[in-house]
Order: structure tokens, then sequence, then C-alpha cells
């Protein structure tokens, strides 16, 4: 191989692979959240966005207070020590919820199209707490190690042209979510309540004729919506950075990738997380130097594809492309 | 209590309310409260015609809203000359591309049979057909967008009668709505949920990245309006006359203190004349929409469509095309949503793409129609009347509530500085509750709907 296809493949890597998979990963684990919620209560949760933005919010307001305290990780951002107040809130945050709202609904049996009104609302009072609490405003709240590695290093390492850059959150982002997703999956599988969830989703009215106590099971859902989200939350911001309304925009990337994958299908969520996230990048990604090392010479212009301002349309351009093709979505999930 | 007495009462302590804001604040803040409940009110009878009639979810309204302020702009600003000569042909040729790929792709679909060639093809065609486009549109762009950009920099518009735009408003909301229903409607129910937020982000996003069309976040400012200015009126004597001869008694007989009182005087009377035209024109508006929608209701075709609402599977079996009636009233109440858009733009005379907000939007409208009684038209319109009051008038009261509630803290606490700082997004909260206990406990909102056979 030649140095140049080298120096492309590093490129690819940096600017390509690496925030793709990192991205991938925190959609996954936000629109596994959605397709829980969906398959066990039925309904498309638009409140998910802001859920996430409360979690988050909760695990900075811990973290500043260990950082005051003066309690750190070491390399490792404080703020994974703060994690449990974050899910603690949401969780008691989503039960509270559930009691005050969605019971009712599933009492009543409601059309799903009134469970989703109902989550506007419930979007709505999130979206203001958060707001209330902690304002409208970024707020960065890594700390610790900045880099697994370094573009300097690695130049300097291997005698490449271009650098690849690993930053400690983008591996940890991964890390985590392969960590949640296999216990997710585990739990769904191995364990007596995980199979009963997985009951009551298939067949509501077989489930029940079982045994199987509706109100657990509803119960445990949201307590893993409310883990999965914060994670995905406390990640992505830990990441890129926290502010209430990018949480609230990435509802429409989650769902695309819970439709994508197969509304319901928890494997599903994760397959879509990942088109997403790669089609949001690949289609903005600017390959003129990529071009560059692949061709000889460097084409005129960006050879950018989208402008970076319209990487919510990917999300759109997908759903429309699998609704037009296959309405289930890829892992044929549930229809209504 | 019968919905004529629920409405009646309604009405007047909204207009209580109103006059109380008018004689205890301001009358010409009274008016521009008004102006926006019309406003409102026109794009929740809009948002009702679809969820009242038929049962469909709109989470798009900003951007059918946005469509409509995005028409308003094009049919009233004059035209550019100078961007139209320097990139107008090649936009028309990039037009001309776009047509001619879309042509492509539906002869390809049509002429080949169903198949993997059919599938590579059109993706082939559709990838293919984006650089063709881009060929002829990336220069286009460049040459309008610099074009004098610190003052245009974008084609301009047709520099017709603003008035007419409001047409065009619902034309392009309803264009939208078509593009988007024909793909999501007769799927699972809440894909076009998902589906009308995903196009509102696109088409707000449009707005404020479009520069050539839009001028994007520069905004477009002074459009040109449908009513009088404040500074012509001050100077044209009829209008003159009638003040002095309406302040008569209270203005005072030394002359220079007589001409600074009506000079004071006319500024306020005209700036509340534009707006009490305003007010005509969206009232002649909602009434219009009203009567029209009110007729629709109680034809045949207003049957048919609660029939549906009520149980497609025995209307479907009834042989109504569920589908093509849910498309059909999606596309008349975006169009209604576009023409309140369209008049939103006009009353500010300004075009500004940073400001089209979902929570402010979409999800507040949905707050009115749930409030006022979903199906219920005249509902929808006392709700609009309530929630965009409280919306105005909830920011001070929350901004007081908290200032009195943290009062024993002493001023300089940290709490209490944060909290009066954060304030405004209590209204956030407070409207959530309040849609979830109207949800809740009085599901049929203030006016319920008539069960008319």
């Amino acid at each position: 191989m030649s140095t140049d296809t080298i120096n492309a493949l590093v490129l690819f890597a940096n600017f390509i692979l690496v925030p793709g998979i990192t991205y991938g990963s925190q959609l996954a684990l936000g629109a596994l959240g959605i397709t829980l919620v969906y398959a066990v209560l039925r309904f498309s949760n638009f409140a998910h966005g802001d859920t996430m933005a409360f979690g988050c919010m909760f695990t900075i307001l811990a973290t500043w207070w260990l950082q005051s305290m003066g309690v750190s990780l070491g390399p490792l951002p404080t703020a994974l020590l703060a994690l449990p107040v974050g899910i603690a809130m949401t969780a008691a945050l989503v039960l509270i919820f559930d009691k005050l709202v969605y019971k009712h609904y599933r009492e009543q049996k409601s059309a799903p199209v009134v469970f989703v009104i109902a989550s506007v609302g419930v979007m709505f009072v999130t979206n203001g707490l958060v707001r209330f609490i902690i304002g409208p405003n970024d707020q960065q709240f890594s700390d610790g190690m900045r880099f697994l590695v370094r573009a300097r290093d690695f130049k300097k390492a291997t005698g490449l042209d271009e650098g690849l850059t690993i930053k400690l959150t983008q591996g940890l982002s991964v890390v985590i979510a392969i960590v949640a997703m296999l216990m997710l999956f585990y739990f769904l599988q191995r364990t007596r309540t995980g199979k009963a969830m997985r009951a009551y989703s298939d067949n509501e009215d077989l489930a029940l004729l079982s045994g199987i106590d509706p109100k657990r099971v509803v119960m445990i859902t949201w307590l893993i919506v409310a883990a999965l989200t914060t994670l995905a939350g406390v990640l992505y911001g830990l990441d890129k950075s926290f502010k209430p309304f990018t949480y609230f925009q990435l509802l429409l990337p989650m769902f695309a990738a819970a439709i994508v994958g197969g509304v319901g299908k928890p494997l599903g969520a994760i397959l879509g997380g990942f088109i997403v996230a790669f089609s949001e990048i690949l289609l903005t990604y600017a390959y003129k130097k990529l071009i560059g090392y692949v061709a000889g010479e460097r084409p005129e212009g960006l050879v950018q594809l989208l402008s970076t301002d319209y990487k919510f349309a990917v999300s759109f351009m997908i759903l429309v492309v699998v609704l037009l093709w296959r309405p289930t979505g890829i892992l044929r999930g549930k229809t209504i | 209590m019968n919905q004529l007495t629920r409405g009646l009462l309604g009405f007047s302590a909204m207009a209580a309310c109103l006059i109380a804001v008018g004689v205890m604040q301001s009358w010409t803040l009274s008016f521009t409260i008004i102006n926006m409940c019309l406003i409102s009110a026109v794009m929740a009878l809009g948002v009702n015609i679809q969820w009242g009639y038929a049962g469909l979810f709109n989470a798009g309204i900003v951007g059918f809203t946005a469509l409509g302020g995005l028409a308003a702009m094009l049919v009233s600003t004059p035209p550019v000359k100078g961007a139209w000569q320097a990139g107008g042909v090649s936009l028309f040729f990039s037009l001309l591309a776009l047509i001619a790929v879309v042509i492509a792709v539906n002869a390809l679909r049509r002429y080949i049979p169903a198949g993997r060639l059919r599938s590579v093809g059109t993706v082939v065609l559709i990838v293919g057909g984006f650089f063709f486009i881009r060929y002829f549109y990336a220069p286009a762009v460049d040459a309008i967008e610099s074009f004098d950009p610190a003052r245009t920099g974008f084609l301009g518009g047709l520099g017709a009668p603003i008035l007419f735009s409001w047409l065009v408003g619902g034309l392009f909301a309803a264009g939208a709505a078509w593009l988007i229903g024909k793909i999501s409607l007769g799927l699972r129910s809440d894909y076009l949920a998902i589906a009308t937020l995903g196009i509102a982000e696109i088409i707000v996003a449009m707005l404020k990245n479009e520069d050539w069309l839009s001028r994007g976040v520069k905004n477009v400012s002074g459009l040109p309006r449908p009513v009088p200015y404040e500074i012509e009126l001050q100077q044209t004597p009829w209008f003159v006359e009638r003040v002095t001869n309406f302040y008569a008694a209270e203005l005072p007989v030394d002359a220079t203190a007589r001409a600074a009182e009506l000079q004071q005087k006319l500024i306020e009377a005209s700036s509340l004349f534009v707006k009490l035209c305003y007010t005509g024109l969206f009232l002649s508006v909602l009434l219009l929409v009203l009567w029209l929608a009110y007729r629709a209701q109680r034809a045949p075709w207003g049957r048919m469509m609660r029939a549906i609402r009520d149980n497609e599977d025995a209307a479907n079996a009834m042989g109504k095309d569920v589908t093509r009636r849910h498309l059909q009233v999606f596309v008349m109440g975006s169009a209604v949503v576009g023409i309140a858009g369209a008049m939103m733009t006009t009353l500010e005379g300004q075009l500004t793409p940073g400001t089209y907000n979902p929570l402010r939007y979409t999800f507040l409208i949905w707050v009115m129609v749930i409030i006022g009684g979903s199906g219920n038209n005249i509902g929808s319109v006392l709700g609009a009347f309530i929630v965009w009051f409280g919306w105005v008038q909830a920011e001070p009261l929350g901004q007081w509530v908290i200032d009195h509630g943290t009062a024993w803290m002493g001023d300089g606490h940290t709490l209490r500085e944060h909290m009066l700082e954060n304030a405004s997004h209590m209204r956030l909260i407070i409207m959530g509750t309040v849609l979830l206990m109207v949800m809740r406990f009085s599901p049929n909102g203030l006016i319920p709907e008539t069960n008319r056979q």
C-alpha cells in the first residue's frame, strides 16, 4: 500500500469512522429507549429528547457538586460518578409522569395518538423544567483526560501526514454503549422479567393470561428507559456539549433510527442508530482531501454533498426512503 | 351548561381581560395581543380541521407557518434585478435539471418492471441527478449571494401586493402537506407526526440557510404593508382632523402646549389605527375560514369525515377511501396554517427565519386546540385567545410570583437570582401542565364538539 492510500484510510478513520461509531452508539442508546417505550407502552414518545436532557442535567449538577467537593475520577470524567444521580432522578421523573399521565390512558385503552399528544405535554413540562433549572445555554462538563490518541503523537509515531484523534469521550461512548446493550440483551433474553417484558410486548392479552403483572412490566420498562436515555444524554453531552434545544432536535434522528431498524425491535434500534449516524456523516463530510489522496490531485471545491446545516435532513430522507420502501423497517417491526 | 352559554361565557371573559389590558396597560398593547390571537386562531382552526375532523396529528405546524412567511416575503418584496442577472439563468437551468431528473426517475419506475435493475437504476439516477442539478445550482447560488450581500444577496420577490401572498402561502403549505401526506398517510398513525416533525425542521433549516431565497438569518425587513404607515397617517388631513375633534375637550388652550399634546395623541392614535386595520383584515379571514369550516362540517362531507375518524374500518367497509380523505383534510388544514403564517409575517413586516421555534409554534397551537375543544371550531378560536393571552401575560406573572415568593430569601441570594433569571421558562411548564390537565380531566375541552347526527 502506498503512503497515499494509508493517509486516505487514516483520514477516513479520523473524520468518518470514529465520529460515526461514537455518534452511532449514542443514537442507538437513545433509539433503544424509544423502541422499548413503543414495544411495551405502544406509543411514540415525543418527550424522549427532553427526558434525555433532564437526565443529563442532573448528572451535570451532581458533577459540579462532586467537583466542588474535590472528588474526581482521575483520567475519567467525573460525570461517570454522577451518573447514578442522573439515572435516579430520570427514573423518578418518568415514573411520576407514568402515574400521573400515561396510566390513565392505558386504563382507558386510548388511541396511540392520544398518548402521543400526552407525551407532547410531558415534553413541554420536562423542557420547561430543564430550562428553568439549568438555563437554555451551552454547558461543558467534561473533565479528566481529553484524548486517547492525539493527532500529533500519531503523526510522530507513524510518520504519516494525516493524524488520528480519538477523544476519551468517544472511546467511553462506544465502550459504555456496548456494555449497556449487552446487559440489556442479557436481561431481555435470559431473565424471567425480561422474558415477561417481551411476552407483554408481543401479545398483551396472552401475557396477562399467563399471569404476567402488567404494572411491573411497565415500571421496569420505564426504569430501563430512564437508564438508557440518561446514558445516551450524558455520553452525547460529554462528547459534544449540553444544550437543551439540541436534545430536543435529537428526537428526529432517534425516531428515524428506531423506525429504520424496525419499531419495537431493540436490535433494529441499534442498527438504525448506526445507519443514521453514518449517513449523516457521510453525506455532510467534505471529501476534498480524501479524493486528493485517492486520485492523486485535489479537486476544486469542498466536494461536500450537503452542508452540515442540513444534517437533520439526512435523518428525514432516510425516514422517507424507509416509509416508501419498507414501512415496517429493516427488521420488520410492528405496525398498527 | 350548553355549548352556547359556555362559548358566550368564555368569549366575554376573554373580552373583559383584553379590555382590562387596554385600560390598565395600553390599548395599543391590547390590540397587539388581539392581532396575534386572531392569527393563532386561524392556525388553531387549521389544526382543528386536521385533528378534530380526522384525528390526524400534525407535529410540523412551525414548518407550514414558515412556508406562509416565505410566501409573504416572495410575493411582496421587489425583485433584485442585479441578482437575477447574475444567477437567474443558471438557476433556471437547475430547475429544468430538477424537472428532468424527476421525469427520468418516474419514467424508469413506470417502464422497467420491479426488480434489482429498477432499484439500482433509481438510486443511480437520483445520485447522478443530484450532481447534475448541483452543476447548475451551485454557481447560481454563489452568483446571487455575492450580489451586494450587505443589502440584498437574494433574488427578491415579485413586488406584488402583500395581501395576495396569503393565498400563495396557503398554496405553498398545501403543496408541502400533499408531499408529506402522500408519503406517510395510510401507514401507522404516528408516522405522520414524526414525518411532519421532520419536514418542519427541514423547511426552517432551508429558510435559515438558503440565503439566495430568503436571505437566511440576515432577515428580510421592511416588507410593504397592506395598511397605511403611521408617519403618513400623522400627516393626512382627515386623520389629523378626526383626532383633533376627538380630543378637543382634553387639549390645552395654550398653542405650543396644544401642538405638543396633539402630536403625542397623533402618534398614539396612528399606531392604534394601524393595529385596528390589521385586526379588521385578520378578523375577516378568521370569519371566512370559520364559515367555510362550519359549512364543510355540516355538509355530507363533514359527516363522512366524522364517520372515518370515529371508525376507520367501518367507513372503509362502506367504500370510503380513508387514506385519500385523510390526505385531503391534511392538505386543507395545512393550507389554513400557511395562510396564517403569511398573515403573521405581514403583521411583523419582516421575515425572520431564526425565530421559527417548534415549541413556540407547533406545540403551543396544539395546546390551543386541545384546550378549546377538539372538533369544535369556535372552541379552537376561544382556545387560541386564551392560550395566547396566557402565553403573553404568563411571563410577567411568573416573574411577579417568583419575585414575591422568594422575597424572604433577600436580595442577592443565588437561588433567588437564578430563579428570577429563568422565570420566563416557567410558562413552558405552565402550558404543559394545563395541556395535561385538560386532556385528563376535561378531554372535550372548554367547548365540546356538538354531536350532530
